[in-house]
């Protein structure tokens, strides 16, 4: 590979996390609105900036709506007084929360987020890396996002936050066996006998295009990978690593400003890469409509680069939607209710499942 | 007599806890977008004050604009925090109520150490300090928090008073007459 190559590479891999990192900025603004609708309340309101909030009608509600909120946190996370307790040692303690935003940023690689037809026709998918082994790499990364939890509560030498990080490490391996063996029935029908192995996420999503969409022919599939989206990204109702009823904040309680920033930026990063996902395996990735693609429609070259990032981003977003207003609906589980719905109802589900339809595939497939 | 609620067994639906996830969802949802927003956004709104509402302790002037405290400091000597404190001094030579007895030079209710338990108002005889309807009193630093007299007539205001207790007592020294 070329000096220049790696340099193209380089700059797409910053502007990918630039607009991660604002998705992440935005989807916290989303969800203290989300809660205060849901809530009967108004959420932030308040936030304006000099020039662009005194524009007549806009301004009032752009301020109304929050929309200045997100810059206000940053800059807050950014020079309130950072706290280092005095019985830690400092460089586990460091470490941990860029250990826990490092994996969340790097899942972002393999995902696919559209494509384009070039001026020779040819399909080109808007990806950074095009790994033939993307699912692997996507689960491998995700789930060391734990290690700084962990690692968190561990080094903050402190109980409650152990407890929070020793219950994320315990909650991550519950539910990482069912995730798994959920998405095996996609990769099989991806890659039908005789055809070249594959599981790459941009294979995935190519397969879905002109025809029925994962999620509604391998419904239970699709239902205990949600689940156990929620239990890998530490959503309600499976926060069991910071739950405040419990554990003060959990694994963070000793973190203050930007370290908290950082931890808090991770879980949303892993958050929008986790809807992503979903949406890619699936939700049909940018493909419209079930049995529609966007070349149906009649629209090539860059266009059809816009409509299916936008296509993507819209599922995304709907998604991330459905985290929080989970997390608005249902009451957080007890801890021994967590591990018996991860050992003895998830993964025995997605076994079963996982044996359904290899037979239904089988069945399908043979010629 | 105590009231029992039975837990009736979970019918197959509900055990399957999917069906009950997507009526709670329902039940959110319909909160967010038809639900009305319940709260109040506090210092453009004002929640209803009841009447006898006990808030800061102001002074009042009466209808001709004259102080109505005379400085006897009851107020200062009962009041259970000791947040009190009066300078008494003369009324000037000259002014139009130099028949009145007295009037307070300097007048100091610390908001930091007050109860707000009303006793002020319940000893005044004069009826010039009255705990009104102001309720939030903030401030960036201690002495901020010291209502002087000036501001204390500023949230005082005037009351209607039905008395006029010094013109009464001009009037009777002036043309003679029974006392009060």
């Amino acid at each position: 590979m070329e000096i220049s190559e790696i340099a193209i590479k380089a700059i797409y891999a910053i502007i990918v996390v630039s607009v991660l990192m604002g998705f992440c900025s935005y989807a916290v603004l989303a969800e203290r609105k989300i809660s205060s609708w849901i809530q009967g309340r108004v959420g932030p309101n308040r936030t304006t900036l000099p020039f662009v909030g005194s524009i007549p009608v806009v301004g009032k509600f752009l301020t109304r709506l929050g929309v200045f909120q997100p810059v206000a946190d940053g800059l807050k996370f950014l020079f309130k007084e950072d706290v280092t307790p005095g019985h830690v040692n400092k460089f586990y303690f460091t470490m941990a929360p860029i250990m826990a935003l490092i994996p969340a940023l790097t899942t972002v690689v393999v995902v696919p987020f559209g494509y384009y037809t070039n001026a020779a026709g040819e399909v080109v998918t808007l990806v950074l890396t095009d790994l033939n082994v993307a699912m692997l790499f996507l689960l491998a990364v995700s789930s060391l996002g734990v290690y700084g939890v962990v690692l968190g509560g561990w080094s903050s030498n402190s109980k409650y936050p152990f407890l929070g990080g020793i219950r994320a490490s315990a909650q991550m391996i519950s539910y990482e066996l069912a995730m798994g063996i959920s998405i095996l029935p996609v990769f099989m029908w991806v890659n039908a006998p005789g055809s070249e192995g594959s599981l790459s996420l941009v294979d995935v999503v190519n397969s879905q295009g002109g025809g029925l969409w994962y999620a509604m022919w391998m419904p239970a599939s699709f239902l205990i990978f949600v689940v156990c989206i929620f239990a890998e990204t530490n959503r309600l109702p499976f926060d069991m690593a910071e739950s405040e009823t419990e554990l003060v904040s959990g694994f963070h309680t000793e973190y203050s400003s930007f370290k908290f920033g950082l931890f808090f930026v991770g879980e949303y990063a892993h958050m929008l890469v986790g809807s992503a996902v979903v949406a890619i395996l699936f939700l049909g990735g940018w493909h419209p409509l079930p049995f529609a693609t966007w070349a149906d429609f009649g629209v090539s070259g860059w266009l059809v680069g816009v409509l299916s990032v936008g296509t993507l981003i819209a599922k995304l977003c709907g998604f991330m939607f459905f985290f929080m207003w989970i997390r608005w609906t249902l009451p957080r589980f007890r801890y021994d209710q967590v591990m018996r719905i991860g050992w003895q109802m998830l993964l025995p589900a997605s076994i079963a499942n996982l044996i359904v339809y290899t037979f239904i595939i089988y069945f399908l497939e043979r010629p | 007599m105590a009231i029992v609620v039975k837990r009736k067994p979970l019918n197959l639906l509900e055990k399957l806890y999917i069906p009950e996830i997507a009526r709670g969802l329902m039940v959110t949802f319909r909160r967010m977008f038809f639900g009305e927003t319940v709260t109040m956004e506090y210092p453009e709104q004002r929640p209803p004050i009841p009447v006898g509402y006990r808030g800061v302790p102001t002074l009042v002037k009466d209808p001709e604009g004259r102080e109505k405290c005379v400085s006897c400091q009851l107020c200062e000597f009962v009041c259970p925090p000791k947040a009190i404190r009066i300078t008494p001094g003369e009324i000037p030579e000259g002014s139009d109520y130099r028949h009145v007895e007295k009037g307070p030079k300097e007048f100091d209710i610390d908001m930091l150490r007050c109860i707000y338990c009303g006793m002020c108002q319940e000893v005044c005889p004069e009826e010039a300090i009255w705990l009104q309807n102001q309720y939030s009193m903030s401030g960036y630093s201690r002495a901020e928090m010291v209502n002087n007299k000036a501001k204390l007539y500023e949230l005082g205001g005037t009351l209607p008073d039905e008395h006029f207790k010094w013109k009464k007592k001009k009037e009777a020294a002036e043309h003679g007459g029974g006392h009060h």
